[in-house]
């Protein structure tokens, strides 16, 4: 599904260039659960938002789909950001002033698709977030989970081909953080691919794979027996 | 692009953002509502202006013009100046014969006004001193007079046989008659003679000297009973219709001017009113004031336009991370760049629109109550649809043009820099 050959990727701080990813190699299969764990600065995230489409590596091979990224203007971008990637934050990024079956229906309204099947697409994956009653309330009348779950519902809904998620549980704690997590591993067993960016031990432990990244480098990639989250709620 | 234009959610999303922060956009919209609203009532009154102008005038052809003598301030010939002579009747065939541009012309005099002495109206135990004027019927040839069903004008019967009767303006008519007498067929005294009323004169406003309360006799009648001989008071020409009347003014004063010695460059001995002229002069200052209020207008709603960019600039800014998400999520750079666009447009044709409806109100208001006031002279002030719709196409074209700073500003910064923004 993701296959990434010898990333490189630094940015400039003035004169100095900060040399963030030093050659990644990392093949990612479908149906995966991996968590991608590291310190802070060890390039993570940036590792994660090449992976989104969201920035652009200086030299290596991406793949994604066996369609190589490279070269995209910013059209091309959002749409196979629209088409093969569902973005998770930490900070949910639900637009305010949209009730949450409109946030869902979001994406959808990209692709065009017309208001009837958008509304109907949006209210199935609400409900299977378990959020069907919360349909017309503005994310201003949700707890942090249920935000993180509409937010889960939107980036489900174009059904891509895998879901990112940046510290999902960031924002959460710890009793919402398993219910969520429970719900992603609900999710994966559907035979999505899901890539989780964490720095928590016990989150990164409810998937199958550990990637661990230190200064740009990956040095641990282990796969694991997944601890159930249902099993802490 | 255009499919996008189309789409309802495109402007669904535009109209969802106007409407967030209503306070703010109806701050925003003031400025081009203001610049519109000054158009629209500018134009509007400059049209009422006009309108007014061109009915009271319509009575009296614009081709026509009044003149009289007034005291020489040149001497000439061994004349000293400061002197006072007459316009004759003679002077009538004496200046049509000679001047082929002359259409019609009319003598008539007056007393009671202008400070010529006075008069005696009197009707049973009532008395009033009002303007009595002599003319003949080719008066209305160069100026309409229009008379109350029943009445009729004098004729050349009258003339001939300097019949005692009279026209009586409408004033004239309520202080001496009660409502329910008859005043045509009725007698009034004219400083000791008895007239017989033939008519009741409709008075117009501004419509050259007249009041509402004159009484109009025959020329020959006005002769007989006041001594006044071969004088008369002053002409009414007009010139036919192929001929500009100022030349035609011109000519007729320089030869009364020949005729009766007075110095050719003496400005004032000769007097005359051009009713073109002033014409000509009110149709200039409405067309400057139209012109004005296109000039105000157009700078009004440019700041106003300006200003909006400005708070979309804010509004973008403010949005920044709203459109980091949207991208994050699909949304194509065009699709950004429209909806801000959009959004520009909305706001400026709100606020046009507001003001077009607000204005024309007004200009609707002040016809109202300005319909009755005879004495001020606007009818109908309308905007023609075409530059109403004229003024839309501007401001849409305007909307869209300060609507791409913003619209520019929102897609460049890249998505993930908007989503890490707080």
């Amino acid at each position: 599904m993701i296959k990434l050959s010898n990333i490189q990727k630094s940015y400039k701080l003035g004169k100095n260039s900060l040399h963030v990813l030093k050659g990644i190699n990392l093949e990612i299969k479908e149906g995966e659960m991996v968590a991608i764990m590291g310190s802070s600065g060890s390039g993570k995230s940036t590792l994660l938002n090449i992976l989104g489409i969201l920035d652009s590596q200086d030299s290596g091979t991406y793949f994604l789909d066996s369609q190589e990224i490279k070269n995209l203007d910013e059209t091309k971008a959002a749409n196979y950001r629209n088409k093969f990637l569902g973005f998770v934050f930490q900070s949910f990024n639900l637009i305010s002033y949209k009730t949450a079956i409109q946030n869902v229906a979001l994406p959808l309204q990209f692709q065009k698709i017309n208001r009837k099947s958008r509304q109907k697409r949006a209210k199935e994956f609400l409900g299977m977030v378990g959020l069907a009653e919360w349909s017309t309330h503005h994310p201003n009348e949700l707890s942090g989970g249920q935000k993180q779950r509409v937010a889960i519902a939107r980036a489900l809904v174009t059904q891509p081909r895998v879901l990112l998620a940046d510290e999902p549980t960031g924002a959460l704690d710890s009793k919402t953080s398993y219910e969520l997590m429970e719900l992603l591993q609900k999710i994966n067993d559907s035979g999505e691919t899901i890539i989780i960016v964490t720095h928590e031990e016990d989150i990164a432990s409810m998937c199958k794979r550990i990637v661990n990244l230190k200064d740009g480098k990956i040095v641990e990639d282990k796969h694991i027996k997944q601890k159930l989250a249902s099993e802490y709620v | 692009m255009l499919r996008n234009l189309l789409n309802i959610d495109t402007w669904q999303e535009a109209a969802n953002s106007i409407g967030k922060n209503k306070f703010r956009t109806i701050i925003t919209v003031t400025g081009v509502f203001w610049g519109i609203l000054v158009y629209i009532t500018l134009s509007g009154a400059s049209k009422g202006l006009d309108n007014g102008f061109e009915q009271r005038f319509e009575r009296v052809s614009p081709n026509s013009f009044f003149t009289w003598i007034q005291g020489t301030t040149i001497p000439y010939k061994g004349f000293k100046s400061g002197r006072n002579f007459s316009l004759k009747l003679e002077d009538v065939n004496f200046l049509k014969s000679r001047i082929k541009e002359i259409k019609y012309i009319s003598p008539a005099i007056n007393r009671g006004v202008f400070g010529n002495g006075t008069t005696i109206i009197k009707r049973g135990s009532e008395s009033e001193s009002y303007g009595v004027y002599g003319h003949f019927p080719a008066i209305l040839n160069i100026s309409d007079k229009e008379i109350y069903d029943g009445g009729r004008f004098f004729n050349q019967l009258d003339i001939d046989n300097k019949r005692k009767v009279c026209l009586i303006g409408e004033r004239i008519l309520n202080d001496f008659f009660e409502e329910w007498e008859e005043p045509i067929g009725n007698n009034i005294t004219i400083d000791g003679e008895f007239f017989t009323v033939i008519g009741i004169m409709k008075f117009v406003a501004g419509g050259g000297i007249e009041k509402d309360s004159d009484i109009w006799i025959p020329f020959t009648t006005f002769q007989n009973l006041y001594n006044t001989g071969e004088r008369i008071g002053w002409l009414s020409v007009s010139a036919h219709d192929e001929y500009d009347v100022k030349i035609v003014e011109e000519k007729v004063k320089s030869l009364i001017k020949y005729k009766y010695d007075v110095h050719p460059n003496d400005k004032s001995a000769v007097n005359g009113f051009n009713i073109g002229e002033i014409f000509d002069r009110i149709k200039k200052f409405a067309k400057g004031l139209t012109l004005l209020s296109i000039v105000v207008g157009i700078a009004t709603v440019f700041g106003g336009v300006i200003g909006i960019g400005n708070i979309l600039l804010i509004s973008v800014r403010e949005r920044t991370k709203e459109i980091g998400i949207r991208r994050a999520l699909g949304a194509k750079p065009d699709e950004i760049r429209l909806q801000i666009i959009i959004e520009s447009v909305t706001l400026t044709l709100l606020s046009g629109v507001s003001g077009i409806v607000v204005g024309s109100f007004v200009l609707y208001t002040i016809d109202f109550f300005t319909k009755n006031m005879s004495d001020f002279p606007y009818t109908n002030p309308t905007v023609p649809i075409s530059n109403i719709i004229g003024v839309l196409i501007f401001m849409v074209v305007l909307g869209s043009l300060i609507g791409l700073i913003p619209a520019q500003r929102a897609v460049s910064i890249k998505p993930i820099d908007a989503l890490r923004e707080d």
